[in-house]
């Protein structure tokens, strides 16, 4: 199936989805790790208009953007299918991933980073979309149903990776009384074998989010 | 068909991302009723509230009763359930990730670059959108060379998946053209696009959803002078 290579970082959230992706198809592949910092020819060349990971290279090509790698690596490997097979359920996956990036994740960063009165409203609006997830558990053990699945691996950045902002910004989201299903569910993830080898330490990803919320409350606080 | 029975689309005529749905129904000749929010600008009907309650927008798929929301997976969808029609999709798994990455960059980057356009204030802000929204043109040019390999069209001899994606906002294109007396698609920059844009809207599954020209330019200027009506003082 010729030769894999991921582009990516130990602590980004959109990677470990990949890494998860390649496992959960038994794909062999060698991990490249970048320096945001100070980024490669190889990243900026193989994903020139956003130069981020990550990127997917395989036979000679570079595929970036996470959600689409994902839909690369189940149409490339078809055996352990990720998305569902019914068109529909298939558009939901896609439907819940798209809004699980857009808001989830951002409304959950922007409630932590955020202080007072903006991270109050910042706060509804992150348990707001919280809760549209909740009820997508509803009857299932997995986003998937069974097994995990593609919104599984989408959302997986939950347990821990919420968890540390939530811990930085001084903020509890994902209370278990309010969230039980995403609650059960983020345990059930986190103890399957493929994804806990992919998990960064908890310690790097303190230290990040504490640079990073750091830096934007500073720069909240300059504003007139 | 059996599939057929039950297509709608909740829709505005005017909607860039609505034109996608239907231009992919009619690619694949799947008849559907159009039912159009009539008082989109200001109040939403009761069955799009309850179609897509956590966007509450244009376009939804309902199929069967069932409703599909957000314009690519819609998209997406119509190319997954009518498989026996041409394909929206490319074949190969390499050319349909790079379509899935035009499209969104055009809805993530190139389509708010648009809208940037209407929002600049002053001559500067304004100079410095136009010319995002043409550096986005160019590198769609690029990608418009290498997918389609010379022939018509992103999908190749047909209409597909990224001649879709965009080719919904090039009526907004000719509009945002007129307001501001400057030439987006551009023959020295984007020549393959100049001559793309006119074979998409010459295009069967397309004439009739394109809207004109001119009745979206009355529109726009109506919604925009609405819009700046709710700006903060």
């Amino acid at each position: 199936m010729g030769e894999v290579k991921l582009i990516a970082t130990t602590q980004s959230l959109f990677c470990a989805r990949i890494q998860w992706a390649l496992k959960f198809k038994g794909v062999e592949y060698e991990f490249i790790e970048e320096d945001l910092r100070n980024k490669s020819p190889l990243l900026l060349e193989s994903n020139r208009v956003y130069k981020k990971v990550p990127v997917l290279l395989h036979n000679g090509k570079s595929f970036p953007e996470s959600l689409i790698i994902l839909e690369y690596i189940d149409e490339v490997w078809k055996h352990n299918p990720l998305l569902p097979q019914d068109p529909s359920e298939r558009a939901l996956a896609r439907f819940w991933a798209k809004f699980s990036d857009e808001k989830v994740i951002f409304g959950a960063f922007g409630a932590c980073r955020t202080e007072g009165e903006q991270q109050e409203k910042a706060k509804e609006a992150a348990l707001e979309s919280l809760a549209f997830l909740e009820k997508q558990l509803e009857g299932k053990k997995f986003f998937g149903g069974e097994e995990l699945g593609y919104l599984d691996l989408v959302v997986g950045w939950i347990p821990l990776w919420l968890g540390v902002m939530e811990e930085i910004g001084g903020i509890k989201l994902l209370e278990e009384e309010r969230f039980p299903l995403l609650h059960e569910w983020s345990q059930n993830f986190h103890q399957i074998p493929l994804i806990k080898e992919c998990l960064p330490p908890r310690d790097n990803l303190l230290s990040y989010f504490q640079a990073s919320i750091s830096y934007h409350r500073s720069l909240a606080a300059k504003k007139p | 068909m059996s599939e057929s029975r039950d297509v709608k689309v909740l829709g505005v005529w005017a909607s860039p991302f609505v034109m996608r749905a239907r231009i992919a129904l009619n690619l694949k000749q799947v008849s559907y009723d159009f039912l159009q929010e009539t008082s989109f600008l200001t109040e939403k009907s009761e069955l799009l509230l309850k179609s897509n309650p956590i966007h509450k927008k244009v376009p939804v798929l309902i199929h069967n009763e069932k409703p599909i929301c957000e314009s690519l997976v819609i998209v997406e969808y119509i190319d997954d359930v009518w498989t026996s029609a041409p394909s929206i999709f490319p074949c190969h798994p390499h050319d349909r990730a790079i379509a899935r990455f035009w499209a969104a960059y055009i809805d993530e980057k190139w389509f708010p670059s648009m809208k940037g356009i209407s929002t600049a204030q002053g001559k500067g802000a304004k100079k410095a959108a136009i010319d995002q929204v043409i550096e986005g043109l160019v590198l769609l040019e690029e990608a418009f060379v290498k997918s389609s390999k010379g022939k018509p069209f992103f999908g190749g001899e047909q209409i597909g998946y990224l001649d879709i994606a965009l080719g919904c906002f090039l009526a907004w294109l000719r509009v945002s053209e007129k307001m501001h007396g400057v030439k987006l698609l551009d023959q020295a920059k984007t020549p393959g696009l100049v001559k793309w844009a006119e074979r998409f809207c010459e295009d069967p599954a397309v004439k009739g959803v394109m809207p004109e020209t001119d009745k979206l330019l009355e529109f726009a200027k109506i919604l925009f002078a609405k819009m700046r009506a709710n700006l903060p003082k």
